[in-house]
């Protein structure tokens, strides 16, 4: 007990000294703890850090020979030449497509599978349930394309389904068309049932009173779901939905690479697909890094937006 | 008391045990598909279209000739490589990093922590990224995927949160007893957040088991690729050549669909052994990043 209040006493004490002496007894203290973050912001530094510095290529012609500081400056060139093709439009179009029809489905699916196997009457049905549904989350998604590639050809097992409502026998994956109902309908598949595990702990933390008080005010099940279950979860859902729409510029490119062929391409191309194959396929390192420096600050405002609005709305957010 | 159940809610029950049992159909069916092709004749799965809950005509050619090829083996070697030495290198970090970051009395915690939390909001993006690694010289490295995955914010956000459920006198007595960071670190703070480090060495695990682009961006020799990247190569690319070697043309296409389904079975098998077992571990974490997230 005497000791805490000598520890406190000598932090007051502290706080008064100068910055100097604060610095040199916080690190005769506290050497151990910064000597074990330090590999850490070595890591912070090298692979985040050393790449956004790396960034101001994006307004440089870049040439591996001179490297990034030798480059010569270009100024905005490589900005403007983006904005002013026919990819931007383009690519910008197809990502808040694929993005928006993602949230519309992927977004609402896990909630109405907690609601309904949080109405499940079998304790072990519903667990059988649950640890099926959250299997997919973790197959690779070079193995779901594989997959998905495989069932959409000509013969696939989708495709013949398919047939049965009428659908020409085609290899799906080719038509332009289709391309956002692949994706995120495969989307869907995998995700739904790990989406659900929050919303079931939100409907599990529901006070039991409740759904008495309802019964005896004669509400059945579908109403105490409108009544009861949905009011409940609702603070998690808005936190959930705002912070999702915080990133619905990033959709990810490895699904859309692995998906993606000559033929899809003009519905399919995303921006940050754009970005790898612009690059890291025809090496076109200054444009590339622009197309990206552009997504990553729209994504930062996006998500720094949502933040702020979820912490207005619940007092939840990431920081 | 008996609560009296109408017409209605009998409908809905009956409804939704069916609507649940549609979904675990559609979820288990594409396993299921792989699963039996995986055993089927080659040729025969050709001539078949449609649903298929039984191997057409039994072969094993698909495991042999894919267990026999050169880049699967070495695909395995190069995951478990990554995966072993890429989750000591996490484990280490995150537990540094969510430590410090757990701490109260440390005077530039808040700086540090603002430095790291701030790459979760602005990235340099892929290029710049991409042309650091190969300017400190880890291109065609396995090293390279190591690095560059070695931290997920996120996941030290989890461990954080599990250090600071640990109460705060453990902390002080260790203290007062003459303990330094350390040997809090190693003898009171692991030991207690042992189910929360359960959690992130398997995030880490899977992720790093079913990772594919970094491989693909820093790697260029395919004997160092990993399996899912080999996969890639089967699946998507359909390089089924090199297994194939002195075999006529239709049947090498006809063996090239049962390898296909093969692989992939071979790539998704240990993780659906775990996972009935490691379930509650990986639900936990979901709740745990929730707290924050």
């Amino acid at each position: 007990m005497r000791n805490t209040t000598t520890i406190r006493q000598a932090d007051t004490l502290s706080a008064s000294s100068s910055f100097g002496a604060r610095c040199a007894r916080d690190f005769r203290k506290n050497y151990a703890l910064y000597l074990l973050v330090l590999p850490v912001i070595v890591f912070y530094i090298v692979v985040h850090y050393v790449p956004m510095y790396g960034a101001i290529i994006a307004f440089k012609s870049y040439s591996p020979g001179k490297g990034i500081l030798k480059s010569a400056w270009c100024g905005l060139e490589h900005f403007k030449s983006f904005f002013g093709s026919v990819y931007f439009g383009r690519t910008l179009t197809n990502t808040l497509r694929i993005s928006l029809v993602s949230i519309l489905f992927g977004f609402t699916s896990p909630i109405i599978l907690a609601l309904l196997i949080n109405e499940l009457r079998s304790k072990l049905y519903s667990r059988v349930v649950q640890t099926i549904t959250y299997l997919p989350h973790f197959i690779s998604l070079v193995v779901i394309c594989g997959m998905l590639s495989d069932f959409l050809e000509p013969d696939g097992i989708i495709t013949t389904v398919c047939t049965w409502f009428g659908m020409d026998r085609q290899n799906l994956l080719r038509v332009p068309g289709y391309f956002t109902t692949i994706y995120v309908a495969s989307d869907v598949w995998q995700g739904v049932g790990w989406g659900s595990i929050i919303y079931l702990a939100a409907l599990a933390g529901i006070d039991p009173t409740l759904y008495e008080a309802a019964r005896m005010d004669g509400a059945n099940r579908w109403k105490q779901i409108w009544a009861v279950d949905i009011p409940c979860i609702l603070p998690t859902i808005i936190t959930l939905l705002i912070l999702r729409m915080g990133s619905v510029m990033s959709v990810g490119y490895e699904k859309i690479i692995l998906l993606y062929n000559s033929l899809t391409m003009e519905k399919a191309d995303v921006i940050s697909s754009f970005v790898y194959r612009k690059g890291l396929l025809e090496s076109n390192y200054g444009y590339s890094t622009a197309v990206g420096l552009f997504n990553s600050f729209v994504n930062m405002v996006l998500v720094v937006a949502a933040n702020t609005i979820s912490k207005k709305t619940n007092e939840t957010s990431l920081w | 008391m008996k609560i009296k159940v109408s017409w209605q809610q009998r409908c809905f029950d009956v409804f939704n045990v069916l609507f649940m049992l549609l979904l675990m159909v559609i979820t288990l069916y594409p396993m299921i598909h792989v699963l039996m092709a995986s055993f089927s004749d080659g040729e025969e799965l050709l001539a078949h279209t449609g649903v298929l809950l039984w191997p057409k005509g039994f072969s094993l050619e698909g495991y042999t000739r894919a267990l026999g090829n050169s880049a699967i083996v070495s695909g395995y070697k190069s995951t478990l490589f990554i995966l072993v030495v890429g989750c000591l290198v996490n484990m280490a970090l995150t537990i540094a990093g969510a430590y410090f970051l757990s701490r109260k009395d440390v005077m530039w915690k808040k700086p540090i922590s603002m430095f790291i939390m701030f790459t979760m909001f602005f990235s340099g993006g892929l290029i710049p990224q991409y042309l650091t690694i190969k300017g400190i010289g880890l291109m065609d490295s396995l090293w390279a995927v190591i690095v560059v995955g070695a931290i997920s914010t996120y996941n030290m956000i989890i461990m954080r949160t599990g250090f600071d459920s640990i109460p705060e006198s453990l902390h002080e007595s260790a203290v007062i007893d003459g303990a330094g960071h350390l040997t809090i670190l190693a003898r009171i703070m692991v030991p207690l957040a042992m189910p929360t480090i359960a959690v992130i060495l398997l995030y880490y695990g899977v992720a790093h088991w079913n990772a594919w682009f970094n491989a693909s961006i820093y790697l260029r020799s395919p004997n160092k690729y990993p399996l899912q990247l080999v996969l890639r190569g089967i699946l998507l690319v359909n390089d089924t050549t090199a297994m194939t070697q002195g075999m006529g043309d239709s049947e090498t296409w006809a063996a090239g669909e049962t390898i296909k389904y093969a692989v992939i079975i071979i790539a998704t098998v240990p993780i659906l052994c775990i996972y009935p077992f490691l379930q509650k571990y990986f639900v936990k974490g979901v709740m745990i990043g929730a707290v924050k997230g």
